[in-house]
């Protein structure tokens, strides 16, 4: 098991970037001129951009540039004032959490968002909520569907403890854990639900290096296994040069550029906007 | 790699969701049902089933009603009162106006149409919380005894308010409620309803409702994102809550009292009810029969160990110390300790065991 890892960790790399490039497929999102208000602050103007099939997308761009809220738009959760979305070649007016859900779209947050009361084992079991089907009277009876469910959807969370390393924690109350493992579990939470696309906010902030190495391999081995597409912000921009197919860059609530990694990183108004500022 | 020995875990996922998970858990469980369903009806005096032990049950079954809303949805509430009392008046209209209705089913409809009432002073939830939502749910307490006690259809136009309950019988001529129902009949009826309803709520607590309550506790924003509907997640809660208490309210007029009375069901029952669940633990079905235990136990306790001391005005001291004691406990409990004896016991447990596996 260790030395498997480390072999992961040694390649993943060269393999994600070798094997990705067959696997992407046509557009699965595209948000469309998207306008997003609070009171005076404009957090998004007319932001366009797409998410194709099976590839990593980083959003990157200086604090309080909107990409947060970017996500928050694409689960339903911020309403924007103008805009829309084509999911899968179908055009949506408007998202809400609950259609997000239901289209495969899964998440996770920059300030951890995990139930703070309920061990790591419950907290990936409610992230097969929309899978389950028991009726409330089965429930309280522990019967029929509520009990075969219930157990087929543990087997299925305990693949993803397995492959997220955190058997040992299965059942801490998640509110005792640190920082790096809640971190994880809520990658845990998101994985349970199956998603098409994965909302990832800042995964790997305030991580140690080597925290930083395993997150790293984690989403680039579900990206890979099951061809989960990916769309994360992140701000090492080692990380998003080294895991992400194409790059969207926000400034105030603009898009201020969108490529490949090489292209985004010669920009010359991105240097100027983004990684000027690293430098200073 | 997440894609391999499937299967071969699952005789010991069941084993590992089993509600008692060790085997000391469970013939624990054993010899309390045991002493419960047979030493205690073979021993106890009147005094004992009909004083202590009903009380102690019918306030845990209302007090698991108020921890799933409360302990597990996250949504407070001081309406358990009024919801019990909707529970007894349901429960004497519909005995009343059918009197060949099954004490089953006088109770479960009684629990549905509280349960429907739960829902209706539920909706204020959906837009506010914590204090707003306890004023709410304040305002179904005052509401459902005034109504009670002010529109006369519910007592069946009774000149004098107190009303007695119909006379009902769980098989042939065994009674469960009214002058021929004996003390035992009456505590083994009530106990095995307790226990049916306890065990359903701890199997609902541990499936997809009870983590869709606790998910809209813990962070209502994550659960959305998941799928949860907030909505009909807080509704569920406050109907199967309402349901509990409204059924625990049938059983004390019907079962313990023998009266159906709008003055049962004051604010005070809200309250005690809600130290219960603070004092045994929020979001424990079993902390919510230790609140109880403890809550109905003590002034019975403070009094006979006051008179035994020989001590005059003893009734008054006793309530007075009551007083305090509670008080007390309620900070050291809300302060220290949320979760409350449950937790406490679960903690003296683990260090009492060495069990070689952590999990
Ligand atoms: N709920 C909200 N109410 C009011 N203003 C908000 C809200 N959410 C975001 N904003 C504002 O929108 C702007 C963009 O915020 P956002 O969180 O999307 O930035 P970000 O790019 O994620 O920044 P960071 O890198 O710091 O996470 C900021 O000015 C922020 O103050
Ligand atoms: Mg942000």
């Amino acid at each position: 098991m260790t030395t498997a890892a480390t072999d992961l960790r040694l390649d993943s790399r060269q393999a994600a970037t070798g094997r990705r490039q067959r696997r992407i497929g046509g557009v699965l999102l595209a948000v469309e001129n998207v306008s997003l208000r609070f009171g005076g602050v404009q957090a998004l103007s007319g932001v366009s951009f797409d998410v194709r099939q099976g590839e990593i997308r980083a959003i990157i761009g200086p604090n309080g540039a909107g990409k947060s809220s970017m996500l928050n738009v694409i689960n339903g959760f911020y309403q924007p004032q103008e805009g829309s979305f084509v999911w899968k070649g179908e055009r949506l007016a408007r998202m809400r959490p609950h259609l997000a859900a239901t289209l495969g779209i899964a998440r996770t947050f920059q300030n951890i968002a995990l139930f703070k009361g309920m061990t790591t084992l419950d907290n990936i079991m409610t992230g097969r909520i929309l899978k389950m089907r028991a009726s409330f009277l089965e429930q309280a009876l522990w019967w029929g569907r509520a009990r075969r469910e219930e157990l087929a959807h543990r087997a299925f969370v305990e693949r993803i403890i397995d492959f997220l390393e955190i058997q040992h924690i299965r059942h801490t109350p998640v509110g005792k854990l640190p920082y790096g493992l809640q971190k994880r579990v809520e990658l845990a939470r998101a994985l349970a639900m199956e998603p098409e696309l994965l909302l990832l906010d800042e995964p790997m902030a305030g991580m140690n290096l080597e925290e930083k190495e395993d997150m790293c391999r984690f989403i680039l081995d579900v990206n890979e296994e099951f061809g989960t597409t990916v769309v994360l912000i992140e701000h090492d921009m080692g990380v998003v040069m080294d895991i992400s197919d194409r790059v969207v860059v926000l400034d105030y609530g603009k898009l201020l550029a969108d490529g490949t990694p090489d292209e985004v990183r010669n920009d010359p108004r991105v240097i100027e906007a983004y990684l000027g500022l690293v430098h200073d | 790699m997440i894609y391999r020995e499937t299967g071969q875990f699952k005789a010991s996922y069941a084993a590992d969701q089993a509600i008692f998970r060790l085997v000391e858990d469970r013939i624990g469980m054993g010899a309390i049902l045991f002493l419960a369903f047979v030493v205690m009806p073979l021993v106890g005096s009147q005094y004992w089933l009909e004083t202590i032990m009903l009380p102690f049950l019918i306030y845990s079954l209302a007090a698991i009603g108020l921890n799933l809303l409360t302990g597990y949805a996250g949504q407070l509430s001081l309406g358990t009162g009024g919801f019990m009392a909707c529970g007894a008046f349901s429960a004497y209209k519909l005995a009343t106006a059918f009197p060949d209705l099954h004490v089953l089913l006088v109770l479960v409809l009684a629990g549905s149409i509280t349960a429907a009432v739960g829902i209706l002073f539920g909706l204020p939830s959906l837009r506010i919380k914590g204090f707003y939502l306890a004023v709410a749910t304040l305002a179904a307490q005052f509401f459902l005894l005034w109504l009670f006690n002010r529109v006369p259809w519910f007592t069946n136009y009774s000149s004098s308010g107190v009303i007695s309950a119909p006379p009902l019988a769980i098989f042939g001529d065994i009674w469960v409620t009214g002058f021929e129902a004996t003390p035992v009949a009456k505590y083994l009826f009530t106990l095995s309803l307790v226990s049916i309803l306890a065990l359903a709520a701890k199997n609902m607590t541990r499936l997809k409702i009870g983590r869709a309550w606790m998910a809209i506790r813990d962070m209502d924003i994550a659960a959305e994102i998941i799928g949860i509907r907030p909505m009909t997640t807080k509704l569920s809660a406050f109907a199967i809550s309402s349901f509990y208490c409204g059924i625990a309210g049938a059983l004390w007029a019907f079962v313990y009292t023998g009266a159906v009375e709008a003055l049962a069901f004051e604010i005070n029952v809200s309250f005690r009810v809600l130290f219960m669940i603070i004092i045994g633990g929020l979001g424990t079905i079993c902390g919510s029969f230790m609140g109880a235990a403890f809550i109905v136990l003590l002034p019975i306790f403070l009094n006979n160990t006051l008179l035994a001391l020989g001590l005059a005005e003893a009734v008054a001291l006793a309530s007075h110390l009551e007083a305090m004691i509670m008080g007390a406990l309620i900070i050291f409990f809300l302060i220290v300790e949320p979760h409350g004896l449950a937790r406490l016991w679960q903690i003296l447990k683990e260090k009492l065991r060495r069990w070689p596996f952590p999990y």
